[in-house]
């Protein structure tokens, strides 16, 4: 089964890569832009067949490597 | 003192601490690459700057997940001294031996200068060579030096005295000013600045060598 894993900076940390780009859509003339937040997206194939062990298995990589719980927050979704 | 540096692939700061290590020590220190799996016989663990992984995916993530630091994680919890100096500060936020996490410089530049700072605590092992709120002057030199913790962390370790420095002049965002932290048994010390850059007049000062002296003369 294949993971797509979506970690985004939790409300309230500081995101300036989001500032920078919010900025520049600005100056493209893209007004009404705002709150602009960047995070990362992750895609992995598993081996697991089944969908709640691969739900199971991203979780644990997401908790000891994919995501900081002290400034990130993550999702997963697990594609056929 | 049986100083042991820890070397991940893209650190750049190793040889140079190891300079300071040798200059207070008078003997060269281990240097120990990150894939091993067991320290040599050491009573004093460095971690040291640079960009381990190329700060893929957070900067001291990988780093602090290699083969070496499952031994280290023991050492420290089992009282000996580490300290992590900018990546490794990094690294140890992330191994979980110190509290927060360092995230991108507020201003979104990479900050290249020295900086003054104020020694909060003069009483742990790393700092007893200064008095306290005394300035020191250090080089930074990084890209994620903006430390980040949730408000009771950071109420803990200012009314704990776990703040060993803070910076005079704020250069990246750090919540409260925050330079370097101790966790709460006072054996961990991570800083974003360069102790190891200021040891010798050739390069600007002698903060640095006083810094590394007290902490041999502690450990004595």
């Amino acid at each position: 089964m294949k993971a797509k894993i979506t970690i985004t900076l939790k409300n309230g940390v500081l995101d300036p890569q989001g500032k920078a780009i919010e900025g520049a859509l600005s100056g493209l003339g893209f007004d009404g832009a705002s709150d602009v937040r960047q995070g990362k997206v992750i895609e992995l194939k598993l081996e697991e067949s089944d969908e709640a062990a691969a739900r199971a298995k991203a979780e644990e990589m997401c908790k000891k490597l994919l995501a900081n719980p002290v400034m990130e927050n993550y999702a997963i979704e697990i594609l056929a | 003192m049986k100083p042991a540096i820890i070397v991940f692939p893209a650190s750049n700061c190793d040889r140079d601490i190891a300079v300071a290590m040798e200059q207070a020590t008078g003997k060269p220190p281990a240097m120990v690459w990150h894939g091993e799996t067991s320290l040599p016989d050491t009573d004093f663990i460095v971690l040291p700057g640079g960009f381990s992984y190329g700060d893929y995916l957070r900067s001291g993530a990988m780093a602090a997940k290699s083969p070496i630091m499952r031994a280290v994680i023991d050492k420290a919890n089992a009282g000996t001294p580490v300290i992590g100096v900018c990546n490794g500060f990094q690294i140890l936020c992330e191994a979980g031996l110190l509290p927060g996490a360092l995230l991108r410089n507020a201003g979104l530049n990479f900050v290249c200068r020295t900086v003054t700072l104020k020694v909060e605590n003069s009483q742990s092992m790393f700092t007893s060579a200064f008095d306290k709120g005394a300035f020191v002057d250090f080089p930074v030199a990084h890209h994620d030096g903006n430390y980040f913790a949730d408000d009771e962390t950071l109420d803990r370790l200012d009314s704990e005295g776990r703040v060993a420095f803070r910076y005079v002049d704020n250069p990246n965002g750090s919540a409260r000013d925050i330079a370097g932290i101790l966790n709460d048994a006072g054996n961990v010390l991570g800083m974003m600045p360069h102790p190891e850059r200021m040891i010798s007049p050739l390069l600007g000062g002698m903060d640095g060598a006083a810094f590394f002296k007290g902490v041999v003369d502690a450990a004595a």
